[in-house]
């Protein structure tokens, strides 16, 4: 009897509530502080080779400030944080609007990224080859960039979900965990507009 | 006796029936079970760690004896490089995520891990980075140059890795297979610490959890700061070797310090990552074989902690020859001999369990002594190495590689091997031979020092690292003969403990559910532990529920 059966302690009074965070959460959390430190390496990289590069174009010949981008990118931000908020109270029209809008200003923010590369390929002749700059400048604006193609995709199909009405108040927690992935995108432009823009400038 | 917790007698007999072999194999193959894909972990681990001891006696072989000419330079080069990045890559994380996927879930009373999907993605994803590292002696040169493997030593210095320098394919395969490990181990830390987080038991506070499980939460911590640096380099390394960025190309400006540093920032840390799941090994073993509860729990916590940060800030003690300036080199003289103190508050906690305990010298436990031993000797010529003008003249030397597989096989290897006999009856239901353990652990020890001790020597005689041979006359002969003499010894040794693994499968003895009279939540669980591990949830009351369990007149909870 007592080599098949085991003996697992029990108790029927508990001490006090057994409440544990949400592990989407916790994961996501997880996520973004390896993220952070992948982001920290191409900033640190970027920041140590400004003004290193042993030929042109440097980045005040070539660089505009991105407003427009930036500006949708971190709107986009607040849109995804009310339709979290809205699918909670389960106003699914108001919902649907903001998941929309936040979808659609993330794609004018790629648009931004993409006529920026196109000018500076084409017109200017800059590649990652070029110099140091071209080098540290694509891989840390790209390395974002790909971050923002991921976020996107995630939030186009939950929103295609959404309009087939597949998404309802039980996914509010999920879709939460996606809107911590989209902030820290968020996060992590303001630090790379800051390195890139203003200060590499 | 209001307290004293209930027992739950469920019987969870398992159903063992026959099936054919193609339904086996599919069934390990599409599992999320976090005990399969522990074992899996486990599996593919001591594969690869008897292909990178086999490296290591080949080189042993070809350094016996002076002007020797058993393997070409060429051949040297990959042989250490393979070597070393088997051995920390492919054998040392993957063994001991498997041991905490296996282990986490079952002391912290939950029934399987977080993220049971990704956990097995994290372990596919790491066991083809370990096949893509070993087909480039297939693929490194094309059809041309069978048997190209990469060359470039395990820290890949640039501008060595430059196309230039390294043409083919090896190193791409290198920085492959460390990406996707990299990917992997992430994802398993992500998940340990999820785990830990969200699916204790009931009444398993933060304080209450075994050290092994605390350990594991440090651990994965430093994998997500310290690993993802590496993931990250190695994206610019085939940035500049495929794209052709810049990123360590000195003719355009880059630096090859740059890598330095960023290799380094992972390299610390990444010595952290092994040890710490030993310290929990240790942890878990010396009170269980001492009978006494662990000394200075809260001290040993804070203490992970501590080691956990201060790592960070230690990494370029690698680099003290580099030329980084009297303020650089203090600064990490000062944080190198900090770390000292935390891991010393261990050493002193261990061996405080052990004052006055009831020891019982059974294999574990005599694993964890060597450990203990060997780990202070480690720590020691640490201490010694992180003084910078000691470093300049020793850097790169014999005495370096001494220093870090005393770390490496001295403490780590030998806490793993106590952890295999230590719960080899949990995950098999049937113990393993002490008899065979015992000659095991003489073998293996002896061998250890032979190896490890003597080859300081030739490091203090000045015979550098990484040479494929030597002239004779310098002093470096007959040193190095005993250390290949050691070599064998750990051969013999580590096969008794595959044939002893093998053979206590079938013909062992009979383990029950708690052969240890241990203490943690694993040992409630019937040998090996059913699918989703409790029938019912268990609580807990303390640090060591069973001992409640068993002693209802005694609560731990009136201790701590």
């Amino acid at each position: 009897m007592m080599e098949t059966a085991s003996t697992i302690p029990v108790s029927g009074q508990s001490e006090s509530p057994w409440e544990l965070p949400h592990r989407g959460i916790v994961g996501m959390a997880c996520l973004i502080l390896a993220e952070s430190a992948i982001f920290l390496i191409f900033v640190v990289a970027y920041v140590y080779y400004i003004g290193k590069s042993l030929s042109g174009p440097t980045p005040a010949q070539v660089l505009e400030l991105p407003i427009l981008g930036t500006v949708c990118l971190l709107s986009s931000s607040i849109t995804i944080h009310f339709a979290v908020s809205a699918l909670r109270k389960t106003k699914m029209g108001v919902y649907k609007l903001l998941l929309a809008t936040t979808v659609l200003l993330g794609a004018i923010f790629l648009m931004t990224t993409a006529r920026e590369w196109y000018y500076l390929i084409h017109d200017v002749g800059l590649t990652i080859k070029t110099n140091l700059f071209g080098t540290t400048f694509y891989s840390l604006v790209g390395l974002h960039a790909t971050h923002v193609v991921v976020g996107l995709i995630m939030l186009t199909i939950t929103l295609a979900l959404s309009l087939r009405g597949l998404v309802t108040k039980e996914n509010a927690e999920r879709l939460e965990v996606l809107s911590l992935y989209w902030h820290f995108v968020d996060g992590v432009w303001v630090v790379v507009f800051t390195v890139v823009y203003v200060l590499g400038r | 006796m209001a307290h004293a917790p209930a027992l739950a007698v469920i019987d969870q007999t398992l159903e063992t029936k026959r099936r054919p072999p193609l339904d086996v194999v599919y069934e390990w193959v599409t599992t999320v079970d976090h005990k399969r894909i522990g074992l899996m972990y486990i599996a593919y681990a001591l594969i690869f760690l008897l292909i990178g001891g086999f490296e290591a006696v080949l080189m042993r072989i070809q350094l016996a004896v002076p002007n020797n000419h058993f393997v070409s330079p060429q051949v040297f080069n990959r042989l250490f490089t393979m070597h070393g990045t088997t051995m920390v890559f492919f054998m040392g994380m993957p063994i001991l995520f498997g041991f905490a996927n296996y282990l986490v879930p079952l002391m912290i009373g939950a029934r399987d891990m977080a993220f049971p999907r990704l956990n097995a993605f994290s372990f596919w994803i790491s066991a083809f980075g370990g096949l893509l590292l070993y087909f480039s002696y297939l693929g490194g040169d094309g059809l041309y140059g069978m048997g190209s493997a990469p060359d470039v030593g395990w820290f890949a210095y640039a501008p060595l890795t430059a196309k230039v320098f390294s043409p083919g394919h090896s190193t791409d395969y290198w920085t492959l297979s460390i990406l996707l490990s990299g990917i992997g181990t992430t994802g398993t830390a992500l998940n340990i610490m999820t785990t830990t987080i969200c699916m204790r038991c009931k009444g398993m506070k933060l304080s209450r959890m075994p050290l092994f499980v605390w350990l594991m939460v440090v651990t994965s911590f430093l994998v997500f700061v310290a690993v993802s640096p590496l993931t990250a380099a190695q994206v610019m390394l085939t940035l500049d070797r495929y794209l052709g960025a810049h990123f360590f190309d000195t003719q355009a400006g880059g630096s090859a310090v740059l890598w330095m540093h960023f290799f380094w920032i992972f390299g610390h840390p990444e010595v952290y990552i092994l040890v710490l799941p030993a310290f929990g090994f240790i942890s878990e073993m010396i009170p269980v074989f001492s009978r006494k509860a662990i000394f200075g729990y809260p001290a040993m916590v804070a203490a992970s902690v501590a080691i956990g940060f201060i790592s960070l800030s230690v990494w370029a003690h690698h680099m003290f020859t580099v030329g980084m300036g009297p303020a650089g080199n203090t600064f990490f003289v000062f944080s190198t001999m900090v770390i000292s103190v935390p891991t010393g508050i261990k050493i002193f906690n261990w061996l405080a369990t052990l004052w006055g305990g009831k020891i019982i010298f059974k294999v574990p436990m005599m694993f964890s002594l060597a450990f203990l031993f060997q780990f202070l000797v480690a720590g020691l010529t640490g201490i010694m190495l992180s003084a910078a003008p000691f470093n300049w003249q020793l850097s790169a030397s014999y005495f370096v590689i001494a220093h870090f597989h005393y770390v490496l096989v001295g403490a780590i290897v030998t806490a793993l091997f106590g952890a295999f006999y230590y719960w080899y009856p949990k995950v098999t239901g049937r113990l393993m031979s002490e008899t065979l353990g015992k000659w095991h652990f003489w073998l293996f020890i002896i061998g250890f020092h032979l190896t490890f001790d003597v080859m300081h020597v030739p490091g203090l005689l000045g015979m550098p690292r990484r040479i494929y041979t030597y002239e004779a006359g310098r002093g470096w002969e007959t040193l190095n003969f005993i250390v290949g003499i050691g070599a064998l010894f750990q051969t013999v040794g580590t096969l008794i403990f595959v044939y002893n693994m093998v053979r206590s499968y079938y013909h062992g003895e009979i383990a029950g559910n708690d052969p240890w009279d241990a203490w943690t939540l694993e040992w409630a669980t019937p040998s090996p532990p059913p699918a989703y591990n409790f029938a019912v949830e268990p609580t807990v009351r303390s640090r060591r529920p069973l001992w409640d369990l068993k002693h209802p007149e005694d609560q731990d909870e009136n201790y701590e």
